[in-house]
């Protein structure tokens, strides 16, 4: 079987900052690292691989920091990294994101499997996968807890909802998102460190996918993001003051007040 | 001279510093009141390849330099010294010990496994009634036919718990003395071999130390490793990196013992400032920053030299016994720099000081080793 896992390099969680000027996020100061969520989907794809002898390849689009997370990736078991790299997929859209990566996908060939994060801690647009789907025409599931049973046509996975899950069966090739239930990932071995740091990355720029300016042109799209803005910071908290047993009155007022109790 | 890390020994630093500080560091409190690691952990490392980071890449370990080597150590240390000397105990001396001595045979029969993990190696030197004094040692073994028949006692023995096969020396021919000490590969199922109770120590409370007894123990003689007499040769042709080794876990529990001083002094509130504050305080951190800084640099250096052969006994020692006392001076300050706090086990303090004790007893005390330093100028000069 050979599984495709989509993976995003993004700003370590602490370091996310809106643009000034409430265009995007701000990429990764430093390597960054991989999106956690896409963590889960390569260590999956690595079980899948390792059950079914398969092949693993990972893809990355955007810009050279994408690098860092493929070899990463690579490291934990991965057979081949491919980085969509260009200017123009630099402020993509989670719409165009998924255009350069289905592009890269029908280039790399044959495959019977893509596993994507259920979404990106950057943006949050939780868009790719399903827009990803779209663009290769193939069935997605997104939030997948569990692959219950995997045949070479046919997976049956566990899809996680607000109130449970649900039991979806699938044809393959198909677009899975995972959620972080999925499994616990390992460490990358010493040797897979080794190997990664000398592993092949293949680089496609978008005239090797065959996408230009006007093929990602954001007015072909129907998706605009108005603004980003980080959420309002949290108010002060407020020090009570008084013997306990007196902090302790004005306490349960408070709480009172608030109709928590 | 170049102090900066090669990228292959960065990347063995960054490496064990993230698995040490995820997998090692939540858990050093709980596993030292256990007296025990999980065997899961074994495994673990095992699959990350902690096993076989100095055996050649043609047997499956990652035939790494001395230095990445240390350094890995070094970080392991810094989370849990007692899993750092239990993988310095298989890699340093036991894999070490067949790389360099064994047969063809040998090496195909045991360091695959041992590279993978799956056969742990201990190293068993030490008796009740000889320590410093190895050629004292007064286990025999006797050649019957194709057989050693093997008796006596050995202690502290690491790893004997979950060895599956012990580096073991013993007197083939008692009357030569020093020059009748032989080494033998001894499988763990070995008939007359047994394993003692686990003891129970001051510190790296969670490495397996144990006595090994030998009663008729049967042995192939095929299980010679190197020559007959040659025993006393291959313990100490080992000692280099096994050293090195302590160095290092030494100036990782040093380094921790450390940071957590540091981390308290600006917490902790006295007279209305933290204690950093004080110039008491900030004396100790800074004679504490810079016996770290010289071992450091003691230790790398011993590494890089024993890449180079065997001449470096006298500088591998100054780092051992440098390195050492340091941790042992630092934890101490370290602990009366958290005062009372440092006294209980809430803080790691207090499981550092312990740790570090050994560090100046064994692979050599700090006595033996400056015996090697001195005979080392003399001879120089």
């Amino acid at each position: 079987m050979h599984i495709v896992v989509c993976c995003k390099q993004v700003p370590e969680i602490a370091g996310i900052k809106v643009a000034p000027d409430g265009s995007g996020v701000l990429p990764p100061p430093g390597g960054g690292m991989v999106n956690p969520f896409d963590v889960y989907a390569i260590e999956e794809g690595v079980r899948i691989k390792e059950k079914t002898s398969g092949k693993l390849s990972v893809i990355s689009s955007g810009g050279p920091t994408g690098e860092a997370g493929l070899r990463e990736a690579l490291a934990l078991g991965a057979d081949e990294a491919y980085l969509l790299s260009d200017p123009l997929f630099l402020t993509a859209d989670p719409l165009r994101t998924a255009l350069v990566l289905a592009a890269g996908i029908k280039k790399i060939g044959a495959f019977d499997l893509v596993l994507c994060g259920k979404q990106a801690v950057d943006d949050d647009s939780s868009a790719v996968p399903a827009a990803l789907a779209q663009n290769l025409e193939l069935p997605q599931v997104i939030f997948v807890k569990k692959f219950e049973e995997l045949q070479p046509k046919m997976a049956k996975v566990f899809r996680m909802t607000d109130d449970g899950y649900e039991v979806v069966e699938t044809s393959l090739p198909a677009v899975v998102g995972v959620v972080k239930e999925i499994n616990e990932p390992r460490l990358p071995s010493l040797k897979g460190k080794m190997r990664a740091k000398s592993a092949k990355v293949t680089t496609w720029s978008a005239a090797d996918l065959e996408l230009d300016a006007q093929a990602l042109n954001p007015s072909g799209f129907g998706y605009k993001v108005e603004q980003f803005y980080p959420p309002p910071p949290r108010p002060k908290g407020e020090m009570l003051t008084g013997t306990p047993e007196e902090i302790a009155e004005k306490l349960f007022q408070k709480l009172r007040q608030a109709q928590v109790i | 001279m170049d102090f900066e890390l090669n990228e292959q020994q960065l990347l063995m630093r960054d490496s064990a510093r993230e698995f040490a500080q995820k997998r090692l560091a939540p858990f050093a409190r709980e596993w030292d009141e256990a007296e025990e690691m999980p065997k899961e952990l074994l495994k673990e490392m095992a699959e990350l390849g902690y096993f076989g980071m100095l055996l050649p890449e043609e047997f499956g370990g990652l035939g790494l330099d001395p230095l990445s080597y240390i350094l890995a150590l070094e970080e392991i240390s810094k989370a849990n010294a007692s899993v750092e000397i239990t993988l310095s105990v298989h890699n340093s001396l036991a894999c070490q010990a067949i790389v360099k001595y064994g047969t063809e045979e040998q090496k195909k029969k045991y360091l695959p496994r041992m590279a993978k993990g799956e056969l742990l190696g201990a190293y068993s030197l030490s008796e009740p009634d000889a320590g410093t004094d190895a050629g004292g040692l007064k286990s025999t073994a006797v050649k019957k036919g194709d057989k050693y028949i093997v008796n006596g006692t050995k202690n502290w023995v690491t790893n004997a718990a979950y060895a599956g096969i012990f580096v073991t020396f013993v007197k083939t021919r008692p009357e030569l003395g020093r020059e009748g000490i032989s080494a033998l590969l001894m499988e763990r199922n070995t008939k007359g071999l047994a394993v003692g109770e686990k003891e129970r120590k001051m510190g790296l409370k969670c490495s397996d130390t144990r006595e090994i007894f030998f009663s008729d123990a049967e042995v192939p003689a095929g299980n010679l490793l190197g020559q007959e007499g040659q025993g006393l040769k291959i313990a100490f042709s080992l000692l280099n990196i096994g050293r090195v080794g302590v160095g290092a876990q030494a100036l990782g529990i040093a380094e921790a013992a450390f940071d957590e001083a540091l981390k308290y002094s600006r917490q902790r509130v006295a007279f209305g400032v933290p204690i950093a504050n004080f110039q008491a305080t900030q004396f100790k951190l800074a004679d504490m920053s810079t016996k770290i800084e010289a071992a450091r640099l003691l230790v790398y250096k011993a590494a890089l030299l024993c890449e180079d052969g065997e001449n470096a006994a006298g500088e591998v020692s100054m780092a051992k016994v440098f390195a050492s006392e340091a941790a042992n001076w630092v934890t101490n300050e370290a602990v009366q720099i958290h005062g009372g706090y440092g006294y209980v086990k809430e803080y790691a303090v207090e499981r550092y000081f312990r740790d570090a004790r050994v560090t100046e007893i064994y692979e050599g005390t700090s006595e033996a080793q400056k015996i090697v330093i001195s005979r080392s100028i003399l001879k120089k000069s």
